[in-house]
């Protein structure tokens, strides 16, 4: 397993050109396939869920990246400090590290 | 072996009771046994509708054992479960932490069996007291710290529904747990449906699945992550199928742990997220009410009991092996945990709903009914949602974990190997599953509680299915360097009452401990000497005045008492002497007075 995933990483290039490849064969099957399924008018738009699957992953990235950095994302000892601050016996662990 | 209703909890809890007792080459034989014996039981009631155990305690009767099509699903999984759950965790030493996990799974058990709010209720309190200790075994203070929060939040929960099941029964007259009437709530279905709610996280009351999940040992999650919200799943389709107010909360739940989980740096933690955001689906689904969201929400739990569990067993391997869960310690491990890789991948493809794995059979019948029943906001933001899921699970997970930059210290490179041939046993059994049931679902639809008209592997599902994902992995590797993992802590909704409790004991020890020591010193001087000096007063005036009066008062009772004793001498002329002078003066006094 670790040859040939070492294997695929020195060929990266090819694997990255294989994958287009299936992708455009998806693509090519998507317009073959009866759209009378489809619950909205929408859907039935040629490679509709190829946007809606690219535009969907960058708008989830876009806002979980603006509401990380917008105060939500901080230190990792956040709560800890807040313990040893309020609690004389806080001597805290690192979890992480923990082993179970 | 069962011919008739035997309850799967007994087999547990009296498994659990004797388990101590079981040592030595007996032990692990034992611990697959009994689990073994539960899931008898349970495949064995399937074959037995009706309702059974039934017990009269006071005005009411406990149905103990209500099996129909929506219990014996739940109850099918949640025994599969155990043993699979049982098998990562046979080499665990601690009896305690078996006890804890077959108290949990009977707990669950049993609250899927309940035919009524009061033995529903003691179940439900017994997985949350249960479940507990598998935070708590992890040990270190961050692991007790996390137990005691979700204790309080669980207890908080319980006293909540309680407080419904109450109100419910002074309005209703019984304690049947049957389908509440929604669209006429009352405060006590919203009591109930709360106290419901918190257990499968409901957004704003979610905040404890993420603490405590990714606190706990590294086979308490593996039981935690399939039984506590999936119970609650099973209650909210029993008691509120066709609640509009679950589709908005659902639809929340599934966007808002995406967001999260895209956001986190602890591979555990991530997957709790991804717990929040599965289950919304399952909760709008019941919000839904439809028959095929019901089938939807039913078989979407059983599915991704199977891949949450096997996640869990993954990224537990790596934290039972390395003693790291954060991206940023870690990476790269293809090279030494190949095994714990595939079986990662195999959870991660069946998450992310990729044709053949799990998901790809059950997350299409919700937003499929969804837009069947005309709620296509919600529809499209399941879509969204699941498109998340692929980008934080599918890909985000094991790039960074097994391929990404390699942050390991040479010790951790060191430790990091696949784990042990039982949780290897476990992840095997899980994966095959993922894959079975996302393969032939037929079987899976065959214990649906509602007859299925869904075929998954029409042609348009799957165009539909490999376009979003192939196109959201371009996405990702496009703008995967705004996804590189930091070594942050995400604030939540546990903020509030993590902060709360913070500003209570600042409040407790500094003005109230102020105060305190300032009314002390006040009593002590202005109190305490006044109260003093009133003392002594009173103890003068005790000792001068009442005293001095008694004193006076007895001894002029004493003087009179001599007198008079003279006059009982038994002396007859001190008597007549006496009396003739008493008349004489009585004579000359009448006399006086007269004259005058």
């Amino acid at each position: 397993m670790n040859k040939l995933i070492d294997s695929l990483r020195e060929r990266l290039p090819l694997v990255i050109k294989t994958c287009y490849g299936l992708l455009a064969l998806v693509l090519a099957y998507s317009l073959t396939v009866d759209t009378s399924h489809a619950h909205t008018s929408v859907e039935k738009l040629p490679f509709f869920w190829s946007f809606f699957g690219f535009g969907a992953a960058a708008v989830i990235i876009g806002v979980a990246r603006w509401f990380g950095h917008s105060g939500i994302m901080t230190r990792p000892d956040y709560y800890d400090r807040d313990a040893e601050c309020t609690c004389t016996c806080s001597t805290t662990q690192k979890s992480s590290g923990e082993h179970a | 072996m069962f011919s008739a209703f035997t309850h799967p909890a007994l087999i547990l809890i009296a498994g659990a009771l004797l388990l101590p007792f079981i040592r030595g080459p007996l032990r692990r034989p034992y611990l697959f046994l009994v689990p073994l014996l539960a899931m008898g039981a349970v495949v064995a009631n399937s074959a037995l509708p009706g309702q059974h155990g039934l017990v009269n305690f006071l005005d009411w009767q406990l149905v103990f054992g209500r099996v129909d099509r929506l219990s014996t699903i739940f109850a099918l999984i949640m025994g599969l479960m155990a043993i699979i759950g049982t098998l990562y965790g046979l080499h665990v030493d601690n009896a305690k932490e078996h006890m804890a996990a077959w108290f949990y799974v009977a707990g669950s058990l049993g609250t899927i069996y309940s035919g009524d709010y009061l033995s529903l209720f003691l179940f439900w309190e017994m997985m949350a007291f249960a479940s507990t200790f598998l935070i708590w075994f992890r040990r270190g203070e961050r692991s007790l710290a996390a137990g005691y929060r979700y204790l309080l939040i669980h207890t908080i929960g319980g006293i909540i529904l309680l407080a419904g099941i109450m109100l419910r029964y002074q309005a209703v007259g019984d304690i049947t747990f049957s389908l509440m009437d929604v669209k006429q709530p009352e405060l006590y279905t919203w009591l109930i449906m709360i106290g419901f709610g918190l257990n499968a996280a409901i957004v704003p009351l979610h905040s404890w699945l993420p603490d405590a999940y990714s606190e706990a040992s590294f086979n308490g999650s593996v039981f935690m992550c399939a039984f506590t919200t999936k119970t609650a799943v099973y209650t909210l389709a029993r008691g509120f199928a066709g609640f509009d107010i679950l589709v908005l909360l659902g639809v929340i739940m599934a966007l808002y742990g995406v967001i999260y989980a895209v956001m986190e740096n602890d591979i555990r933690k991530l997957l709790a997220w991804s717990i929040v955001s599965q289950v919304g689906y399952m909760v709008a689904g019941v919000g839904i009410g439809t028959e095929m969201a019901i089938n939807g929400a039913s078989a979407h739990a059983v599915a991704h009991i199977l891949y949450k569990g096997l996640l869990f067993m993954g990224t537990g391997s790596v934290l039972y092996m390395t003693g790291k869960t954060k991206f940023t310690e870690l990476g790269g491990l293809y090279k030494k945990m190949p095994a714990t890789m595939i079986f990662t991948i195999v959870g991660c493809l069946s998450i992310s709903g990729a044709p053949l794995f799990a998901a790809f059979v059950s997350k299409g019948m919700i937003v499929g009914a969804g837009f069947e029943a005309h709620l296509n906001w919600a529809a499209w933001l399941l879509m969204l949602g699941a498109t998340g899921t692929f980008m934080y699970n599918g890909l985000k997970l094991p790039y960074f974990l097994f391929f990404g930059e390699n942050n390991c210290t040479n010790e951790t490179w060191a430790k990091a190997a696949d784990p042990p041939w039982n949780m290897q046993m476990a992840m095997t059994a899980g994966a095959s599953l993922c894959i079975i049931v996302g393969s032939v679902p037929a079987a899976l639809y065959s214990l649906l509680p509602y007859p299925v008209n869904y075929h998954p592997y029409g042609g348009y599902h799957i165009a539909e299915t490999l376009q979003i994902l192939g196109f959201a992995a371009i996405a990702f590797f496009m703008l995967k360097k705004y996804l590189v993992p930091e070594d942050k802590l995400c604030l939540d909704m546990d903020w509030l009452y993590r902060k709360a409790g913070s500003w209570f004991l600042w409040i407790a020890k500094n003005p109230i401990q102020w105060f305190d020591t300032a009314w002390g010193e006040a009593y002590r001087v202005v109190g305490l000497g006044s109260l003093m000096t009133t003392a002594r007063f009173w103890s003068w005036f005790d000792w001068h005045g009442i005293d001095g009066v008694v004193d006076g008062l007895a001894r002029c009772v004493r003087a009179i008492g001599g007198r008079v004793r003279t006059l009982q001498s038994g002396q007859i002329q001190f008597t007549i002497y006496f009396a003739a002078t008493f008349a004489a003066v009585v004579l000359v006094a009448y006399v006086f007075l007269q004259l005058s």
